[in-house]
C-alpha cells in the first residue's frame, strides 16, 4: 500500500537554525502515526509542514519533499488552502472562533463557499457525531462555544476540522491541556477516527503514543532517530536513544 | 468508557491525599529545629508606613484628576446657569430663542441665527450644534475607513519592515499640533481643494473636515491597530488551518473579534472630532449657516465659536452666559456619548468572551 502522506529528506529552517534535518517517513492511511520526542526536537514543525501552516512563519525554509498522495505538496503550482483543505489540523489548546457552536463547525464549509442551509446543518451534525459531541450540544447549537468545557471545546475543533472532510488530520498535542477523563475521550474518539482518516499526532505522552497510535516516530534534536510500528519501537525499540527515551532516562 | 472513568476519579479523589503527609512531616521537623527568636505576628501586621504613604500619593493623584474635572463642570455649570432664572429688563433675551427659531425683526419668517454681535443679539444654538455635527461627521466619514483600512493593512499584511516605517509615521502625525494642521488647511488645502472641486466658498466643512481627518486618523488608527494585532495567533491559525484565505481570515475571524476595539477606535475619534477646535476654527469658514447636508457651506462649530468670541465679550452679559451654556452642553454631550461608547463596547466584548448563559 502506498503511504498517504511522505516525506523525503525533508529539512526546515527558522532563519538560521535548522529546526528538522533530512527527515524521510511513510505516513500509512488509515492508521495513526505518532511523533515523539522532548520538548524542542522538531516534532511540531514537522507537523506544520505537512499542511504548509509553516508557510505563515516569517522566516521559514523548507528542503526535501512531502508528498499527499505522490503529490508533491510544496509544488510550484500548487495552492497551500487546497493542501490545507485536505490535510486539517487540531491544535494543543482548542482554539474555538468566539462564535456560535454551530457557526465554528460550520466555518470551513462557509468559506469554501457552501451556502445551502439544509447541507450546512447536515454537515454540522454528521461532525459533531463524528466528534462525539453531539448528544451534548445538539439543543444548543446557538449558544456560544466559549460556553463549552475544556474538553467539549477541543472536541468542537475536531469536529470543525472534520467538517471539511479532510483526508488526513494532524493533531499537535491535542489532550495536553485535558484532564484525564477528556484525554480519554480523545483518545477514544481518534482510534474511532482512523477507520475513515488518516491521523498523524504529536504527543508529550509516551503512553498515550502507545494507546492510541500504530506507527511511532521518535524525534531527537530534529532528526528522526528511529520510526517503525509503536508495538515494536516499544518493546524491542533498534536504536540505544530510542530506548533511552521511552525507558524515561531523558526527555 | 466507564472504568476508564472509575479510574479518573480514583486519581482525582486520591491526588490530595498523597499531598498531606509532606506537610505534616515539614512541621514536624521545623519543631525539632531550635526556634528563632519568636516575634509577635501583631508587629507585621501593618504594612510598612512607607508603601502606605506612597499608596495614599497615588491615589491622591488618581483623585485629582476626579475633582479637577467636577470643578470644571461646577465652575461651567455656574456661569450657565445664571441664565435660566435672570430678568433681562430690555427683554432682549429670551431662553427659548437659544432652541426655537424666531422671527426677527427684518426677517419674513422665523429662522434660526447666530448672530451675536447683531441689534438686537441672537443667540440660536442649532446652527452651531449642526455645524459641529457636519464636520464631524463628514471628517469620521473620511477617517474611519482609512484609519481602520490602514490598520487591516500594517497589522495583518504588511511586512515587518514595512510595518515598522508606517506606524511610526502615522503616529507621528497624532504628534502634530493642531494649529498646524490648520495652518496647512488654511493655506494649502484650502486653494488646492478649491481649485480641483470648484467650492464656493475657499473655506467650507469638506475643507475642515479633511483637515480634521489627519487630526483623527491616527487615533482610529492606532487603537484599531493594536485591536487588530491582539487578536490571539490561534484564531487566526484556526482559520488558516481551515483553509481560509488571507481575507477570509481577516473579514471573517479576526475583525470579528477586534470589534470592540475597533468600535473604542471609533468612538475616541469621535470624542477627539467634536472637541478639535483649532483646526475647525481655521479652516471652517465660520459661518453659522445653517445647512446641514450640503458638505459645501462654511460652518462654524461649537468648539470654534466658544474660543473665538469668549474674550471679546463683557463678563455676565448673557453672550459670557450662553459661550458657558454652549461650553456645558458640549461636555454633556461628549459624556453621553462616552457612555454609550462604553456600553456598545461591553456589549461587543461579552458577545466574545461571555458564556450564553
Amino acid at each position: 500500500m502506498p503511504a498517504k502522506m511522505a516525506t523525503r529528506g525533508l529539512s526546515v529552517w527558522y532563519g538560521s537554525k535548522r529546526a528538522i534535518q533530512d527527515v524521510t517517513l511513510d505516513v500509512e492511511e488509515n492508521a495513526v502515526t505518532a511523533l515523539i520526542g522532548p520538548s524542542g526536537c522538531g516534532k511540531s514543525t514537522f507537523l506544520r509542514t505537512l499542511n504548509r501552516m509553516n508557510d505563515l512563519v516569517e522566516g521559514c525554509r523548507v528542503e526535501g519533499v512531502v508528498t499527499l498522495d505522490g503529490e508533491d505538496v510544496y509544488g510550484r503550482d500548487v495552492d497551500a488552502v487546497a493542501v490545507r483543505r485536505r490535510v486539517g489540523m487540531v491544535f494543543q489548546k482548542s482554539n474555538p472562533f468566539p462564535r456560535s457552536i454551530f457557526e465554528n463547525v460550520a466555518f470551513g464549509l462557509r468559506i469554501a463557499g457552501m451556502r445551502d442551509r439544509q447541507t450546512l446543518a447536515a454537515r454540522v451534525e454528521e461532525s459533531l457525531r463524528d466528534a462525539a459531541l453531539w448528544d451534548e450540544v445538539k439543543d444548543r447549537l446557538g449558544d456560544s462555544a466559549l460556553a463549552l468545557s475544556g474538553g467539549q471545546q477541543q472536541r468542537l475543533c475536531i469536529a470543525r476540522a472534520l467538517a471539511v472532510r479532510p483526508e488526513v488530520v494532524l493533531m499537535d498535542e491535542p489532550a495536553s491541556a485535558l484532564d484525564p477523563i477528556a484525554t480519554a475521550r480523545i483518545e477514544e474518539l481518534i482510534r474511532e477516527l482512523k477507520r475513515r482518516y488518516t491521523i498523524v499526532i504529536v504527543t508529550h505522552s509516551m503512553q498515550q503514543a502507545a494507546r492510541v497510535s500504530d506507527f511511532t516516530a521518535f524525534f531527537y534534536m530534529g532528526e528522526l532517530v528511529e520510526y517503525g510500528p509503536t508495538e515494536r519501537i516499544f518493546t524491542r525499540p533498534i536504536q540505544k536513544r530510542t530506548e533511552e527515551y521511552i525507558t524515561g532516562r531523558f526527555g | 468508557m466507564t472504568p476508564v472513568n472509575e479510574t479518573g476519579d480514583a486519581a482525582a479523589a486520591g491526588a490530595p491525599d498523597p499531598a498531606v503527609p509532606p506537610r505534616d512531616h515539614d512541621e514536624s521537623e521545623a519543631a525539632d529545629v531550635p526556634r528563632r527568636k519568636s516575634r509577635r505576628l501583631a508587629d507585621s501586621f501593618r504594612t510598612p508606613w512607607t508603601h502606605r504613604l506612597v499608596e495614599r500619593a497615588v491615589a491622591a493623584v488618581a483623585w485629582t484628576a476626579i475633582v479637577a474635572i467636577a470643578f470644571i463642570f461646577v465652575f461651567v455649570a455656574r456661569e450657565a446657569i445664571p441664565l435660566l432664572y435672570e430678568r433681562h429688563e430690555d427683554g432682549s433675551f429670551r431662553l427659548v430663542d437659544l432652541f426655537a427659531p424666531r422671527q426677527w425683526p427684518g426677517y419674513d419668517a422665523p429662522v434660526y441665527v447666530w448672530q451675536p454681535v447683531g441689534t438686537p443679539e441672537k443667540f440660536n444654538v442649532v446652527p452651531l450644534f449642526v455645524g459641529t455635527l457636519k464636520v464631524t461627521v463628514l471628517a469620521m466619514l473620511l477617517s474611519v475607513p482609512l484609519g481602520v483600512g490602514c490598520a487591516m493593512y500594517v497589522s495583518q499584511y504588511a511586512s515587518r519592515r514595512v510595518r515598522e516605517i508606517v506606524k511610526p509615521v502615522i503616529e507621528l502625525l497624532a504628534s502634530l499640533p493642531s494649529v498646524v494642521l490648520g495652518f496647512f488647511a488654511l493655506i494649502v488645502l484650502a486653494s488646492s481643494m478649491q481649485a480641483v472641486f470648484g467650492f464656493r466658498f475657499r473655506l467650507n466643512a469638506t475643507v475642515a473636515a479633511v483637515a480634521l481627518s489627519l487630526a483623527i486618523v491616527p487615533v482610529v488608527f492606532t487603537v484599531t491597530e493594536d485591536a487588530l494585532s491582539s487578536v490571539p495567533r490561534s484564531l487566526h491559525e484556526a482559520a488558516i488551518a481551515l483553509g481560509a484565505r488571507k481575507y477570509q481570515t481577516t473579514l471573517r475571524v479576526v475583525i470579528p473579534a477586534a470589534l470592540p476595539g475597533i468600535a473604542a477606535a471609533i468612538i475616541l475619534g469621535f470624542g477627539r472630532a467634536i472637541g478639535e477646535t483649532m483646526i475647525v476654527l481655521m479652516a471652517s469658514g465660520n459661518a453659522a449657516t445653517l445647512a446641514p447636508f450640503d458638505p459645501t457651506t462654511s460652518v462654524r462649530t461649537v468648539t470654534a465659536t466658544i474660543a473665538a468670541e469668549l474674550g471679546e465679550v463683557a463678563r455676565g452679559e448673557p453672550h459670557w452666559r450662553v459661550l458657558f451654556l454652549l461650553g456645558l452642553m458640549l461636555f454633556a454631550l461628549t459624556f453621553l456619548l462616552n457612555l454609550a461608547g462604553g456600553l456598545i463596547v461591553r456589549r461587543l466584548h461579552r458577545r466574545l468572551t461571555a458564556s450564553a448563559t
